[in-house]
């Protein structure tokens, strides 16, 4: 036991002395949830449109008001004839044209329908998409409130509402938090072991440590006790920042959400080790957790891009990475308060993870010393 | 266990697949000898230490060092030998004490005892003004004397120095003979692989490794005169030619 103190203190070491080991641990985490959280949003305000309205009547007007009236839309420019509708989107004077048809109000109160074309600027094809859902949900809002008026009770009118659940103003910082402390577990877990795993490799300290009666196990076990408890204090630092600048809940338990990171630490952890038993040198440790593991962690995880539109084949790649699982988990926990029987699936998957890359991790790093 | 060698080896064989590192080579140490492990680059004089310290399994033969069996009884093997590598084994970004001290504790010595012992190196290698300087800090030959003593810091009954002069000075190479000596007339005994031919006269006994088996093995005066030889170089030379 005191020989494992005395190997975690030096590493402690190790990494106190090292100014990028410590930006790396510290800076990142803090950096990468404030750009998350202030920068990287879906939430667009202010966006320039433009209208084409050759009708000019009530129905026409009132529509365009309620558009302009919201936070998202501010009026770019009144447009004379259609083809003026290319110049200011080529112009990129306005992110949206809007038109009306020719006898617009008319066509509507008699015939009950008319047509409107949203032309959105797709070069920013994210933006475009949700533009072009905020303008069909305030003309379908209209439209709804215009028929139930005619209506006036006689009919049964159908009232359609939607609602958007636990994430109501659909902040984007919601889903960063549980992708950050994914991505910052998986980071500090599995780079920073392999890292400082290869270094001991690579200054020739290793062989050292293990022509020493100090056991395989006991070298790994102080080498990975470090960053177990670096990543616990991240992932709090990430959960506390979330929740008192951002706002996002933690609507579960705390407890089962400690566990299970503890659980994906571990699985991670097993990874890092397991990258050390082929990399002989820091930098390929580091090349290969970034292309192995961060670049899937962030990509194919579900974090920046939901996994249901990706083609089938990295679906199916998807589910063989652990972070995947986890995200879920955290998502489910902080968001929903789920308890454990409704992502006992997940826990199990992941739990299944760690056990294998435990076992395959041990024994690469015993066949290593023969 | 006691017993007049403190290491003996016959046959040890390595094979990584088709080829073999060591071919069933067999010697002996006496206790307190320096012996002298030479060989070209790619010898086998790496893998052949390696499996004496444990590192690596044996393919076939056996090897008794300190009186255990390297095969069977690795960790007793590890708990008495001490251990210098080609490359650098000290922490560059920990301080000599803290050095020192890490190593007195992965061997397992109590803290008083790795204190008092860290108070007589320091003083013996007239390092005291830079206990708590980092040893990225220091000269190479102070480096280089302060991992020996480290690596006897546990009292090992064998020490085994991997090229341990690499890239050092005549003059600090000289001193730190010194320091093998004084520690092979303490009753340590010396196993040690080197370039250097001057070094191999060092030594009490050298054997001289070609392709994986050992070729001559005496002491240097005798293998001279045996192969009628000016010095070391030239013994070396005309059994690395074949």
């Amino acid at each position: 036991m005191k020989r494992f103190l005395g190997f975690v203190k030096k590493e402690f070491y190790h990494i106190f002395r090292d100014s990028r080991t410590l930006l790396i641990l510290f800076g990142m985490p803090i950096a990468q949830i404030l750009l998350f959280g202030y920068a990287v949003t879906n939430e667009i305000k202010e966006a320039k449109i433009a209208i084409y309205d050759p009708a000019k009547d009530e129905i026409t007007e009132a529509i365009t008001q309620r558009l302009i009236a919201t936070p998202y839309y501010q009026l770019g420019a009144y447009l004379d004839n259609m083809e003026q509708a290319e110049e200011v989107m080529k112009a990129n004077k306005v992110k949206q044209v809007v038109m009306f048809e020719p006898g617009f109000g008319e066509k509507f109160q008699r015939n009950g329908t008319a047509t409107i074309r949203i032309i959105s600027d797709a070069t920013d094809p994210n933006t475009a998409n949700t533009l072009q859902n905020y303008s069909q949900a305030i003309i379908l809002g209209f439209q709804q409130e215009q028929q139930a008026a005619a209506a006036q009770g006689s009919m049964p009118q159908i009232a359609v509402q939607t609602r958007m659940r636990y994430n109501p103003e659909l902040k984007g910082v919601f889903l960063f938090v549980p992708g950050l402390i994914t991505i910052i577990l998986m980071l500090v877990s599995a780079m920073m072991t392999s890292i400082s795993i290869a270094r001991e490799k690579e200054l020739g300290t290793m062989e050292l440590l293990l022509a020493s009666p100090m056991k395989p196990i006991q070298i790994i076990l102080g080498k990975v006790t470090p960053y177990i408890l670096l990543s616990i204090i991240n992932a709090s630092v990430i959960l506390i920042m979330g929740y008192y600048i951002f706002g996002v809940p933690i609507a579960g338990s705390l407890l089962l959400l400690s566990l299970e990171m503890i659980l994906f630490i571990v699985s991670a952890l097993c990874l890092g080790i397991l990258i050390s038993t082929v990399a002989k040198t820091q930098q390929v440790a580091l090349m290969i957790s970034l292309m192995g593991l961060m670049l899937p962690t962030i990509l194919l995880s579900g974090f920046m891009f939901p996994i249901e539109n990706m083609p089938g084949i990295l679906q199916i790649i998807s589910h063989i990475i652990p972070a995947r699982w986890f995200i879920v988990i955290v998502k489910n926990i902080m968001l929903k308060g789920s308890e454990f029987m409704m992502i006992w699936k997940e826990s199990v998957i992941l739990m299944g993870f760690t056990i294998f890359f435990l076992a395959v991790s041990a024994r690469k790093f015993q066949v290593r010393l023969t | 266990m006691e017993n007049e060698f403190s290491i003996e080896v016959r046959d040890l064989t390595k094979m990584f697949g088709g080829f073999t590192a060591v071919d069933h080579i067999s010697f002996e140490v006496r206790h307190g000898e320096i012996f002298g492990f030479l060989g070209a680059n790619g010898a086998g004089k790496t893998t052949a230490i390696r499996m004496l310290c444990g590192l690596s399994l044996p393919t076939s033969g056996k090897a008794e060092v300190a009186g255990y069996d390297v095969f069977r009884k690795p960790e007793m093997v590890k708990r008495n030998i001490g251990y210098m590598s080609q490359k650098f084994s000290l922490y560059q970004d920990l301080t000599v004490s803290e050095n020192i001290y890490f190593y007195g504790g992965i061997y397992g010595l109590k803290r008083k005892v790795i204190f008092q012992k860290t108070e007589e190196l320091l003083e013996k290698l007239d390092l005291k003004h830079a206990r708590n300087t980092l040893i990225r800090d220091i000269p190479l030959g102070w480096k280089q004397k302060l991992a020996f003593s480290v690596a006897i810091l546990h009292d090992p009954q064998i020490v085994f120095l991997d090229e341990p002069t690499g890239g050092v000075d005549p003059i600090t190479r000289r001193q730190f003979w010194d320091l093998i000596y004084e520690a092979a007339k303490a009753g340590v005994t010396i196993f040690v692989t080197t370039h250097y031919m001057d070094e191999a006269e060092y030594c009490n006994r050298i054997s001289i490794m070609v392709d994986g088996r050992i070729e001559a093995l005496g002491p240097p005066a005798e293998l001279k005169t045996r192969f009628q030889s000016q010095d070391m170089d030239e013994v070396f030379v005309k059994l690395a030619r074949g």
